[in-house]
């Protein structure tokens, strides 16, 4: 049973992606007042989603609020959504290390939050900001389950040669990682069929089962979830 | 007493609704393109959290330092045709985050809008992180009594990031900020070996989207390795390959603009 939380206010990317966008405006999505809060938007029975994305009108509506009122909403999404029982909240984020990021862990911290899955592209440009982030989990005592480098190599469709887009000059995440002493969760490769997927609100997995992005998510997410079973298991232990 | 952006020609931002669309590399490539047509610019990253406009001058280890009339911005070569002003000069170690909330980043960017010794200038391009909150509304408010000439608008072709793009032309249009037109950045890949033309991320969105808003469509950026080594680097991609996929698009951006500005002065 999981449970997906965008608090990226301003670029609310999560109802698009799950097909939960409706192409006629008349079909968007509506957040249902229940009895006891708000409720998800369900794209299956066990996959429930929350997004400012849900509370808007048109695809043009921006959200042009300063911190205090992005933190009351968050609070909002966590407090007021009926989640029921789930076995996993992932929260997806806008970029940066500021009131969301800061927000979210101060009202998280009450609950047990397994940690944080940090996403980079493989060039420095992006490393020297996701350097931050990783000093930011320090910081905040936020538990690090490890490092995506994505993007990471195109091979071509047609010679399948690769070509390093976005490269890796100073070692790519995998350096990174070494160097700050975190897991690199593995690299995903890019593969056109992802945009498309995303874009129109299907499954990557179920459309490209092929792929080798594919078979990177699919390992990532084992590595993610064996992570946080080691760690409830050492929860229970204590207890 | 004079402004320190009294001696600056053009306002332009460079905006997204989008994170990691490439707003940073246009800004700096648009500065290098107007530097090889003769102009003097200035760069305002105020992408506090994240802030790449510093080593894309190969400059990050500069320091800031003090004047009469505020910061001297950060030259970047000894031409002093392009100079900068980042968060990312003032941190002790690269790695250092900021980690602020709204207020602290609304007094910074006042600041760095303020007590920049800018000098003259031809154009000062302001870097923005995405979105559509403090830092944004801080800066179009500081910049109003300057009557910034616009905003440059970048995304990816995909549906999600035209998206996010939209509620920046909303923010646009709400703010008063003229949108000088659309770049639709990773657009497209043309493979070094073989020539074969994938559209990792689509294609059209961008495009779409100008004709959609009634905005101008400035053009269409492929994927280059080249550029992107180039900003690893801190290079003058502008100068140094011209004949990169990249580089007619990223010239006529800059042209775009050009005509843009001697129009309005005529």
């Amino acid at each position: 049973q999981v449970a997906l939380l965008d608090i990226d206010i301003c670029g609310p990317s999560i109802p698009k992606m799950m097909g939960l966008e409706g192409e006629q405006a008349s079909e968007s999505s509506t957040v249902h007042q229940s009895g006891s809060g708000w409720s998800p938007v369900y794209v299956e029975e066990n996959l429930g989603v929350m997004s400012v994305g849900f509370l808007l009108s048109s695809p043009d509506d921006a959200v042009i609020w300063r911190g205090p009122k992005k933190n009351g909403l968050i609070k909002q999404f966590l407090r007021d959504v009926d989640w029921g029982e789930i076995d996993y909240l992932i929260v997806d984020t806008p970029p940066g290390t500021s009131d969301e990021h800061l927000s979210i862990v101060q009202y998280l911290s009450a609950a047990h939050v397994d940690g944080a899955v940090i996403i980079t592209t493989p060039q420095e440009v992006s490393l020297q900001d996701v350097r931050k982030e990783i000093n930011f989990c320090r910081k905040v005592k936020l538990p690090i389950i490890g490092v995506v480098e994505n993007m990471s190599g195109f091979i071509c469709p047609k010679c399948k040669n690769e070509s390093q887009i976005f490269p890796p000059t100073t070692g790519g995440a995998e350096k990174m990682c070494q160097n700050l002493s975190v897991s690199l969760l593995g690299k995903v490769p890019l593969d056109p069929q992802i945009g498309k997927s995303c874009d129109k609100g299907q499954s990557f997995l179920s459309e490209a089962p092929a792929s080798p992005a594919t078979s990177s998510y699919r390992n990532i997410i084992q590595r993610i979830q064996e992570y946080c079973d080691q760690h409830h298991f050492h929860e229970e232990k204590i207890i | 007493e004079r402004s320190n952006l009294a001696g600056v020609r053009h306002i332009l931002l460079v905006l997204s609704g989008k994170g990691g669309v490439g707003k940073s590399t246009i800004s700096t490539e648009l500065a290098l393109s107007l530097r090889h047509s003769g102009k003097k610019v200035g760069i305002l990253d105020v992408d506090l959290c994240g802030p790449s406009i510093p080593r894309m001058f190969r400059v990050q280890d500069n320091d800031v330092h003090q004047c009469d009339s505020g910061w001297v911005p950060v030259f970047v070569d000894q031409d002093k045709s392009i100079s900068l002003m980042s968060i990312g000069f003032l941190l002790e170690k690269p790695g250092d985050a900021v980690v602020w909330r709204g207020p602290k980043k609304n007094a910074l960017i006042k600041q760095f809008v303020a007590d920049v010794a800018w000098g003259d200038l031809d154009f000062l391009i302001v870097d923005t992180p995405p979105g559509t909150s403090d830092e944004h509304i801080s800066t179009v408010e500081a910049l109003r009594p300057y009557k910034p000439l616009g905003a440059i608008l970048v995304t990816t072709p995909q549906a999600v990031s035209v998206g996010d793009v939209r509620r920046e032309l909303t923010f646009c249009r709400k703010t008063g900020l003229r949108v000088l037109g659309i770049v639709e950045n990773m657009s497209g890949f043309v493979c070094p070996h073989c020539s074969e033309c994938t559209n990792i991320f689509s294609k059209g969105g961008g495009e779409e989207l100008a004709k959609h808003a009634g905005v101008p469509f400035l053009g269409c950026v492929p994927l280059d390795p080249q550029l992107s080594q180039s900003l690893e680097e801190g290079r003058d991609f502008i100068q140094e390959f011209p004949k990169s996929p990249a580089f007619p698009a990223l010239a006529r951006i800059a042209q775009q603009i050009l005509d843009g500005t001697s129009q309005r002065s005529s």
